[in-house]
């Protein structure tokens, strides 16, 4: 167990992509004008990781290393595509506020770093907890950008106002802010893993 | 290593088409839903009956401008006016929006059905020309060819929203054109229509 719960803690902390790693900075920049946006994405990207984590790990071995990007692309655009469909069915608020951005997670370099990095070399079980913690981690990582972003764009957390409403620094919602936030965050995050 | 390709495309395909059969329905009762909730909206009525869409189109300022226009009657059949689908270009990207008129030509009201404008600018089209909000600024009750249907920085009877002029041009040009060439039966303008599919 010990072992499963260190990769879990690795994807979360050790090898957060986005504080850490720096990967997948699209998403991260483009969807984060909120907190639940950014919640959204992470979790949307979170569901793809597991089971694209899961399936290459179980296909590995039957696949010829030729042709393994393609497949895995082909997996990985499968699983995006019927999350997509899912999300349009059954959640047409998220489609609403990321939209462009669901299809876009094929093209994440997160999920096939993880697939080639990982997944292809270990088995099933781990291939799971990895894409837990590794989605986790995008997941706090593009939550806690989004809050900060909201909070200081628009004086709110997940649409609950926080300060009065013609508070705030239109600047952090919009494409420059996301830059702003991010460094600022990495910066912060770097002193405390720095401190450890 | 060809086979091995063919078989997750086969399989993944397979996926795809089971999901899209379960979903397709879902998705379209829910586009059907956002669409009769906005015809509601604009017309400022819930007991509505919508007639088929029908296509129009004209050609405006060169541009060829597809129009879709909904009769809505009330329950004892009367006429109640028209919903209109127009389009423009914005400032981000294409500004969709779905106005409601009357028999007049006059505007019961307003939705924006897509933006790609700058949050927390233009992106406040949705509430800003609401009648709430006063006379300099609604468009709902006027009558866009018997007032100066501009924002008032072109000389026009419309207050723009703060700092987002070309929205606001963009938006009221929308509607404009949709008043012009739907409700304005004028045989000049060229307009066709045709059912829609």
């Amino acid at each position: 167990m010990n072992k499963y719960f260190k990769i879990f803690k690795n994807g979360i902390i050790d090898e957060n992509p986005t504080f850490v790693l720096l990967l997948g900075m699209c998403p991260t920049l483009g969807t984060t004008s909120s907190a639940f946006n950014g919640l959204s994405m992470g979790l949307a990207t979170t569901a793809v990781l597991i089971l694209s984590n899961l399936i290459i790990s179980l296909i590995k071995n039957l696949v010829p290393d030729k042709v393994r990007i393609p497949s895995y692309i082909v997996v990985i655009a499968s699983l995006v595509t019927i999350l997509q469909m899912v999300i349009k069915a059954y959640a047409p608020e998220v489609d609403k506020s990321l939209g462009l951005f669901i299809p876009l997670i094929v093209v994440n370099c997160i999920i096939l770093g993880r697939a080639e990095a990982f997944a292809a070399k270990n088995g099933p079980v781990e291939s799971i907890f990895d894409g837990i913690g590794i989605g986790i981690g995008f997941s706090l990582a593009l939550t806690l950008l989004g809050a900060v972003r909201e909070f200081l764009g628009a004086g709110a957390i997940f649409g609950f106002t926080l300060q009065g409403e013609n508070y705030g620094m239109l600047l952090f919602v919009l494409a420059p802010g996301a830059f702003l936030a991010l460094g600022y965050l990495i910066a912060i995050v770097n002193q405390l893993r720095s401190k450890k | 290593m060809a086979l091995v390709l063919t078989i997750i495309a086969v399989v993944a395909g397979a996926a795809l088409a089971a999901v899209n059969a379960v979903t397709a329905p879902q998705i379209e009762k829910i586009n059907a839903d956002n669409l009769a909730a906005g015809i509601k909206e604009v017309m400022g009525s819930d007991k509505i009956n919508v007639a088929e869409p029908q296509q129009k189109t004209a050609t405006v300022a060169g541009k060829e401008k597809t129009f879709i226009v909904y009769d809505v009657t009330d329950d004892s059949g009367a006429k109640l006016g028209k919903a209109v689908q127009t389009s423009e270009n914005g400032f981000g990207g294409e500004l969709q929006v779905l106005v409601g008129f009357d028999q007049e030509g006059t505007i019961l009201g307003y939705t924006i059905l897509q933006h790609a404008e700058t949050p927390g600018l233009g992106a406040k089209a949705g509430d800003w020309f609401q009648k709430e909000n006063g006379e300099k600024r609604t468009v709902v009750g006027k009558t866009p060819g018997k007032v100066n249907f501009t924002v008032s920085k072109d000389g026009g009877d419309i207050d723009a929203i703060t700092a987002s002029t070309i929205t606001s041009r963009a938006f009221l040009l929308a509607i404009k054109n949709a008043y012009d060439n739907v409700c304005v039966t004028d045989a000049n303008t060229g307009a066709t229509t045709q059912a829609k599919n």
